[in-house]
């Protein structure tokens, strides 16, 4: 469904994003994770068509939309939402929703029928009159979540939208991704609760240093050298087998 | 549309039209037909500035060419001024959608925005101050021929009427825009433009359209000044003035509103008017009462008198549901 092929991304002499591939199927969850700064936020913003990569190309369902504007990818059913988020403060909960259900209902009675069974779908149901900007953080992740859920994507990029979420708040919305992905949405997540990727992902990718440098079931990824070395610094991994050693 | 979306509008355009029948001096007519002509070209900036947020600093660009492109047309080719004024708000859309063009393509925003708008307006002022094509300096003069087919007429009422009609129609457009995808797109634009993109909001084309139809209204409502007083120069099309007051009106009524341009341009003009009878010996006394009605709306009225009016309405509704709580309380 979706190939992103050796794509690279320099901001200046800064290599954000250095050659990373991958390819993900229809349906299902995958992950996307790495230490902070590992680029990758800069992919997700290629894919979604915001940064324009340096080098290689993006295909989506077998189109190539390397060069092709961010609003022609979510026509095409490339759906995302943004680590910091981006409400439209001034409008109420319902109507920045019914931004994203325009995209595919042209008439407002329909773009608001729409988006009030998506607020229903996200648990922002008697939210819906609020302004938008009167929201709490759980709140404002819900929002982003449902506006992009509105475009009825086909995939969808889901940045850190657990981040700055207490653990019952986690508990709470993890069904709720786990619900879009039944109804047949393929899900591609940025995320740093590893309980949650452990939870959700069925396949996970790990971006350092721009380089994609390991991918596979979460447990295995978690549990590979390299990994563990990208995120607890060099000969981390050699300690940790050490010391796992002395105590055995 | 539903019906509660309309009654207010049909409302005011009734009332307004029934004014003539009481108000017959002709000084307050003709504050009247100026102050709806200004109101019309501010519903023009509303539709980009308010509902859009880019805040154009020159719209005089497109009052002026409005105004110019009618009176052009009927003293130099002979057109007949209604098809002069349907040929200005095309002209008016064209030059819009041009300097929309140029600076939403290059990602201009903000007060970049702002800044290139005033220059635009700033250009055309010298150029047809310049050219001979415009009359120069010496301004163009619509030849008075009073009769209905040359959009001249004897009774003022009768001009009253037609601005009111405009007014009514762009009130009605702004409200179509309001309950509309294009509205609702071009709000999330101003809110937040990344946001709307991922949204698959097409940014640009939501701008372009907005501005061609800013730039539409008020270069009618230049073409209907040209019309009104028969005179025009460069100073009075494209000066920085008129670009001043389509953008004070609708942030004094309510920004984004529907009726915020109408309502400001009333207050300024009514409060001017008033200033000007009590105090007419001070030159400018009007432009001070301007002045300070806007530091008044930006320092108390962020909404303008609209939002104002709003905040009030909500406050005096918590105040009633507070009262009915505590009845309830004290019949327990």
């Amino acid at each position: 469904m979706l190939a992103v092929e050796s794509v690279s991304k320099r901001f200046g002499g800064l290599m954000a994003v250095d050659n990373a591939s991958l390819a993900l199927e229809p349906g299902g969850i995958v992950g996307l994770i790495g230490p902070n700064g590992a680029g990758k936020t800069t992919l997700f913003s290629m894919i979604s068509g915001f940064v324009a990569p340096s080098d290689g190309r993006i295909l989506f369902e077998g189109t190539d939309i390397t060069g092709e504007e961010p609003h022609r990818r979510a026509e095409r059913g490339i759906g995302r939402t943004f680590q910091i988020v981006q409400p439209f403060a001034g409008l109420t909960v319902c109507e920045n929703i019914a931004v994203g259900a325009y995209l595919r209902h042209a008439k407002r009675a329909d773009a608001i029928g729409k988006a009030r069974e998506v607020a229903r779908r996200v648990g922002l149901a008697a939210e819906l009159d609020r302004p938008a900007g009167g929201l709490t953080v759980a709140g404002r992740k819900r929002l982003e979540l449902a506006r992009a859920l509105a475009t009825e994507p086909k995939l969808l990029l889901l940045d850190e939208v657990l981040a700055g979420l207490n653990p019952s708040e986690i508990r709470d919305i993890i069904p709720v991704i786990r619900g879009i992905r039944d109804e047949g949405v393929t899900i591609l997540m940025i995320e740093h609760v590893m309980q949650a990727v452990m939870n959700l992902c069925e396949r996970v990718y790990v971006l350092a240093q721009g380089r994609m440098i390991a991918e596979g079931k979460p447990a295995a990824v978690c549990a590979d050298p390299r990994v563990i070395e990208a995120y607890l610094g060099h000969g981390a991994a050699a300690r940790l087998a050490a010391e796992g050693a002395a105590h055995g | 549309m539903t019906a509660r979306d309309l009654i207010p509008i049909a409302v005011l355009a009734v009332l307004a039209a029934l004014l003539p029948l009481v108000v017959t001096s002709s000084p307050v007519m003709n504050f009247l037909v100026f102050t709806l002509i200004v109101a019309l070209g501010a519903q023009g900036w509303n539709i980009l500035g308010g509902f859009g947020g880019q805040f154009s600093f020159g719209h005089a660009a497109f009052f002026g060419t409005g105004a110019y492109v009618t009176a052009i047309l009927q003293l130099r080719y002979g057109v007949n001024a209604w098809a002069g004024l349907l040929l200005a708000t095309a002209a008016g859309a064209a030059v819009a959608w041009a300097i929309g063009f140029l600076s939403f393509r290059s990602g201009l925003r903000g007060s970049y925005f702002a800044l290139v708008t005033l220059a635009f307006a700033e250009v055309f002022r010298i150029l047809a101050n310049a050219a001979s094509f415009t009359g120069g300096a010496a301004g163009l003069l619509i030849k008075l021929d009073v009769h209905p087919a040359n959009l001249q007429f004897a009774d003022r009422a009768v001009f009253y009427w037609l601005v009111l009609a405009f007014v009514t129609g762009v009130l009605l457009l702004t409200r179509w825009i309001q309950r509309s995808r294009f509205g609702a797109q071009l709000v999330a634009v101003r809110e937040n433009e990344d946001a709307a993109k991922a949204l698959g909001v097409d940014s640009l084309k939501v701008k372009l359209r907005a501005i061609a139809l800013s730039g539409a209204v008020t270069a009618m409502s230049g073409c209907l000044y040209a019309q009104y007083f028969l005179y025009i120069d460069a100073h009075i099309a494209y000066g920085s003035w008129i670009s001043v007051e389509l953008l004070l009106a609708p942030i004094i009524g309510g920004v984004g509103t529907v009726f915020g341009p109408v309502v400001g341009a009333l207050t300024l003009h009514g409060l001017g008017e008033l200033a000007k009878q009590f105090a007419g010996r001070i030159p400018g006394i009007d432009l001070i009462v301007f002045g300070s009605v806007l530091v008044l709306a930006v320092a108390f009225a962020r909404g303008g008198i609209l939002g104002l009016l709003e905040r009030l309405r909500d406050r005096g509704r918590g105040m009633v549901a507070r009262g009915a709580k505590e009845v309830s309380h004290a019949g327990r």
